[in-house]
């Protein structure tokens, strides 16, 4: 396994032999796994298939029942988890903004909450919206007030509020139109090329991953299935459930590089 | 006279004298007499006039929350003391003195209790005594809620007697009305009472000399002062009962309390001139004031521990439901109950009232504020978590600001509750909107009532429109409650 070779300070995250039990269901099962800085890491699977407890994990939301989890380098301190989740961004589908706060104050709480100064937090805030595409006008509206793909890139721009060295994405498009998708895609690998920020995007929807990313894990009923490099998944597909979906790939016309 | 204006200076300087009464005509009258007369000599009074009953009459004098009011012999004898061979005057006073506690000298009256029958029904049945009641049993019978339960009432009144009757309780102020409308035919009065003669009604002759002596007179603890005694003492032998039977009846028409006192007083050159009653503005202010302070300390109280104990148990599902369970108990338990419940522990007064408007309070704010929180969705919980918040950082940011609108809406509610159930503290002398109602149901008088139940009620407007301008001004168009109905 190549990525075993890389130093683990380089990594994003490491699983060794992770189990955990969410309620009846065994949702992760024996993950061993060591996810890159530097890249876009794709975790495709379908609903419970355990990629969104991979993210909990990595930002120490929830704890393994056996094995341990290091992120960015070092393990969970679950006592005092917070140092470290400041150096992480996490956006989730539909509600991760908050309905009482209108869109200044949902990007800017993370920076609030670190005490920023306000011209830092402003400096900050032009250059999030100009990543994304935002115009002033949405800062005084609440978020039901505004579209999905405006929500989803308001989202955006408060999980990377603080310039994270890493970015949980929970499946954040998939609430979307395909044609808003398009476009926040686009963003999406904008934003990778002028500012880049290592990214877990956890997605059922393959060819979001296959835009989006570069390495891709494969989950299936709690397990990895195979986990590596898109082109490389595609190519060698490791059992017929893969096999499968990388048929289906194949077929997809590849939009962007 | 000259004595008591001696002491004047050094009165006015201590604490007031606090004056109470029981809620009906005759005890007000005679406590208001004394107040003038404590007032005119210019010594500081404070009224607690229309207590509810014995029991919370003598629990506030011995808790100190009163000084004086005017009691009965045999209701000492009976009810406090407990021993209803005690008839004699002076052995009276001896078992109170063990106890530390005093009779000035008697008013000259003995209001003791009566039994009384329509003129109608004494006619049709040839009713002279209480005997005559034996042989029906289908006369409808109402007594006071006091006169059913005390030892000296129906209980021995039944078994002296034999009496067959079927009896229910009502209010003691009520109790003419019923009989002039005919729905009650047998009742007990007070022998003095001034609508005997006006509503032609029959009193019984106690033929087998039931009823105790019922001498009135002021009732005090020892440590009453020297100067307050010189005063009162004044009062002794003046009131005989036909004398109190027409300060009772004068007080029935449109005289008010403070006016019969007065005259009577001027009539026995106690006082110079009539007392100028505090006109209706002030004393509307002072008890919206009272009012307002009871209801605003008992509601901020509630806020405090209601919120808090709500932030502290809402990740426990039974801890929640264990606080939840005892708020819900507090609140089913009758508010003039809990009201004198509370008086052997905290006396009567504001603070009983506080702490029973504090319990009422509590269920509302603490059941919104619990279910606002458990029902904030998981997500905005794991997203405020993934940011890095504090427990403190994600209730001040996330939790209180979206369990707003509930909380409110709980508040609200407890507010109006309050507002509502703080008139029935005037009936263990917390003052306020409830005095006029009190002294209004006491005296049968529908507009004394009325001048405390519209401010009242306004208030309670007054509250809902104040919270309407606190949701506005602290929730958002869109959070708050009933958006979504629109």
């Amino acid at each position: 396994m190549p990525e075993l070779a890389i130093a683990s300070d380089q990594l994003a995250a490491e699983f060794r032999s992770v189990s955990l039990r969410r309620g009846d269901i065994l949702a992760l099962d024996d993950v061993t796994l060591s996810l890159p800085l530097g890249q876009t890491t794709a975790v495709l699977g379908a609903s419970g298939s355990g990629k969104s407890t991979l993210v909990q994990l990595i930002i120490g939301l929830l704890r393994p029942d056996r094995g341990t989890v290091r992120t960015l380098g070092e393990p969970i301190d679950f006592e005092n988890p917070r140092p470290m989740r400041r150096r992480i961004g996490y956006a989730i589908q539909d509600v991760s903004l908050f309905p009482h706060l209108d869109i200044r104050s949902n990007i800017l709480l993370p920076a609030t909450l670190c005490g920023w100064s306000d011209a830092a937090q402003r400096e900050r805030l032009d250059e999030l919206l100009h990543l994304m595409h935002l115009t002033v006008d949405v800062l005084e509206r609440y978020p039901h007030e505004l579209s999905g793909g405006q929500q989803q890139r308001a989202g955006l721009c408060r999980a990377m509020m603080l310039r994270p060295e890493l970015l949980l994405l929970d499946e954040p498009f998939s609430g979307l139109d395909t044609m808003t998708r398009k476009s926040i895609h686009e963003q999406f690998l904008e934003m990778q090329q002028t500012s880049p920020v290592s990214t877990v995007l956890v997605t059922h929807d393959p060819q979001e991953a296959l835009n989006l990313s570069q390495g891709l894990v494969v989950m299936k009923d709690g397990c990895v299935q195979q986990y590596g490099a898109v082109a490389e998944v595609i190519l060698n597909p490791a059992n017929d459930y893969v096999r499968r979906l990388s048929t289906a790939l194949a077929a997809l016309p590849v939009s962007n590089g | 006279m000259l004595i008591c204006s001696g002491f004047a200076a050094t009165a006015s300087a201590a604490q007031p004298i606090v004056i109470g009464s029981k809620n009906f005509t005759e005890n007000y009258i005679l406590a208001e007499a004394a107040a003038q007369l404590l007032e005119h000599n210019g010594i500081e009074v404070e009224r607690r006039l229309g207590l509810n009953g014995t029991k919370i009459s003598f629990q506030a004098l011995v808790s100190d929350a009163i000084d004086l009011y005017p009691e009965y012999s045999g209701t000492i004898s009976e009810v406090i003391l407990g021993d209803p061979s005690l008839s004699d005057w002076q052995d009276i006073e001896a078992a109170l003195a063990e106890r530390g506690l005093m009779l000035l000298a008697p008013l000259g009256f003995d209001n003791t209790y009566a039994i009384a029958v329509t003129g109608e029904v004494a006619r049709e049945h040839d009713l002279q005594a209480i005997s005559d009641l034996n042989g029906l049993p289908g006369l409808r019978v109402a007594f006071p809620h006091e006169f059913l339960n005390r030892p000296d009432g129906w209980p021995g009144l039944q078994s002296l007697y034999r009496l067959p009757q079927r009896v229910s309780g009502i209010e003691h102020g009520l109790i003419y009305e019923a009989m002039e409308n005919g729905q009650v035919d047998v009742t007990a009065v007070y022998s003095t009472d001034g609508e005997i003669s006006r509503a032609g009604l029959v009193v019984l002759q106690d033929n087998l000399g039931f009823f105790p002596e019922y001498r009135a007179a002021f009732f005090a603890r020892q440590d009453l002062s020297q100067e307050v005694l010189a005063v009162l003492t004044v009062l002794g032998g003046r009131i005989d009962n036909e004398r109190m039977q027409e300060l009772n009846l004068a007080a029935l028409g449109s005289a008010s309390i403070a006016e019969v006192a007065s005259t009577f007083l001027v009539a026995e050159g106690l006082i110079d001139n009539a007392a100028v009653e505090p006109s209706f503005l002030p004393q509307l202010w002072r008890n919206t004031q009272r009012h307002l302070k009871l209801t605003l300390i008992a509601l901020m109280l509630a806020i405090c521990v209601g919120v808090g104990i709500a932030v502290l148990v809402h990740r426990h599902r039974a801890a929640t439901n264990t606080f939840l369970y005892i708020a819900g108990l507090l609140q089913t338990v009758p508010s003039i109950a809990l009201l004198a419940l509370l008086i052997p522990f905290v006396g009567v007064g504001q603070k009983p009232a506080i702490i029973a408007l504090f319990l009422y309070s509590l269920l509302p704010i603490a059941r919104n504020t619990v279910t606002a929180m458990r029902t904030i969705p998981a997500a905005y919980r794991q997203v405020a978590a993934a940011m890095g918040m504090t427990r403190l950082q994600e209730l001040r940011h996330v939790l209180i600001p979206l369990a707003m609108p509930h909380m409110l809406s709980g508040i609200r509610t407890a507010a109006i509750i309050s507002i509502g159930t703080a008139t029935l503290a005037a009936f263990i002398g917390a003052g306020g909107l409830g005095d006029p109602i009190v002294t209004g149901l006491a005296l049968n008088d529908s507009s004394l009532i009325l001048r405390g139940a519209i401010p009242a009620a306004c208030l309670a407007i007054f509250a809902e429109m104040m919270f309407g301008a606190i949701e506005r001004w602290l929730v958002a168009p869109h959070m708050r409650m009933g958006h979504r109905n629109g």
